[in-house]
């Protein structure tokens, strides 16, 4: 797994390095104007917030039902990058509404719901970390919570009246604002990957030292 | 005594840090509201507005920009440093 960081950090690196270039040629949207490019980065921050709620969510299952341990490493890992990449929603969400809406916050079915998903995993964490004997069996129960409030977070925008935009902007998107907003989905992607790559592997580490302990604690 | 102490100081500092983080997040977004009654009645486009209540995009997008950059830098950073300090201590349990 540690041979991917190299090959990964370069390509992650190469596409944020273009991502701003592509993004700086995309037609500017009608009514927002320059504040829309924003979108290039918040969307697919959001994806890897979902992302990384499912990877938490479905890893802390298989641990609740097979007690295997590497699925609760991965469920860690998971539910970690949950908590930086919906800190990048919620923070660059704020910048674009105050100039879109003319308001950094709305108490909006969309944002209140995305903030309660990034509250859930923040104490998915402080569980795991303070939570003593028992605490991975506790987290994982609350990351299977919070992997079941992302469909609502995703079709809250269809469903309620929201200033949120719809799900269908995605898919709506003219030729000029599609290939650079499916460049940086991969860019983020790539960057996802090396993230939880690294991630899973100190999980790894810790539990090697964990082991040893055990058994220097045995002789 | 001195470690016990230590711990306990050290314990306390961050849960009143934890709970400042709190304090700070839900103050925040309750502070960013607009005050009652400053809300229009419709929907008003930016290229309307005047001049005096427009702010400018470029600095906000690129606070965008910069912080997904630093956050991601710095949360490499951290799992890097993590790391190291984790394989450090495999090393010395390996030796003994």
């Amino acid at each position: 797994m540690r041979r991917l960081f190299g090959p990964l950090l370069i390509l992650s690196v190469i596409l944020f390095a273009a991502a701003p270039v592509l993004i700086a040629q995309a037609p500017y949207e009608q009514t927002m104007g320059l504040i829309q490019k924003i979108f290039y980065f918040h969307v697919p921050a959001a994806m890897m917030m979902m992302l990384s709620s499912f990877i938490c969510g479905i890893w802390s299952a298989i641990f609740l039902l097979r007690k295997k341990p590497e699925a609760d490493r991965i469920a860690v890992a998971g539910g970690e990058m949950v908590v930086v990449f919906g800190l990048i929603v919620l923070v660059t969400g704020p910048l674009w509404a105050r100039i879109a809406w003319g308001v950094w916050w709305v108490w909006d079915v969309r944002l209140t719901s995305a903030l309660l998903l990034w509250m859930i995993f923040c104490g998915y964490l402080l569980v795991r970390k303070y939570g003593g004997p028992g605490a991975d069996k506790l987290g994982a129960a609350m990351a299977i919570f919070g992997m079941a409030n992302v469909p609502f977070v995703y079709i809250s925008v269809d469903i309620w009246r929201t200033m949120h935009p719809k799900t269908t902007v995605v898919t709506t998107l003219g030729e000029g604002m599609a290939i650079p907003f499916w460049f940086c989905v991969f860019a983020f992607l790539v960057m996802y990957a090396l993230l939880f790559t690294a991630r899973v592997h100190l999980e790894e580490q810790r539990a090697r030292v964990e082991q040893l302990f055990l058994e220097a604690g045995d002789l | 005594m001195v470690p016990v102490l230590t711990r306990v100081i050290r314990r306390s500092w961050r849960w009143s840090a934890a709970a400042a983080g709190g304090l700070l997040l839900t103050a925040a977004s309750v502070l960013a509201q607009p005050p009652a009654g400053a809300a229009p009645d419709g929907f008003v486009p930016i290229s309307q507005l005047p001049p005096a209540h427009r702010m400018p995009a470029a600095p906000l997008l690129i606070a965008a920009y910069a912080f997904v950059w630093v956050a991601l830098l710095v949360y490499l950073w951290t799992i890097w440093r993590r790391l190291g300090r984790v394989e450090g201590e495999l090393k010395q349990l390996e030796k003994q």
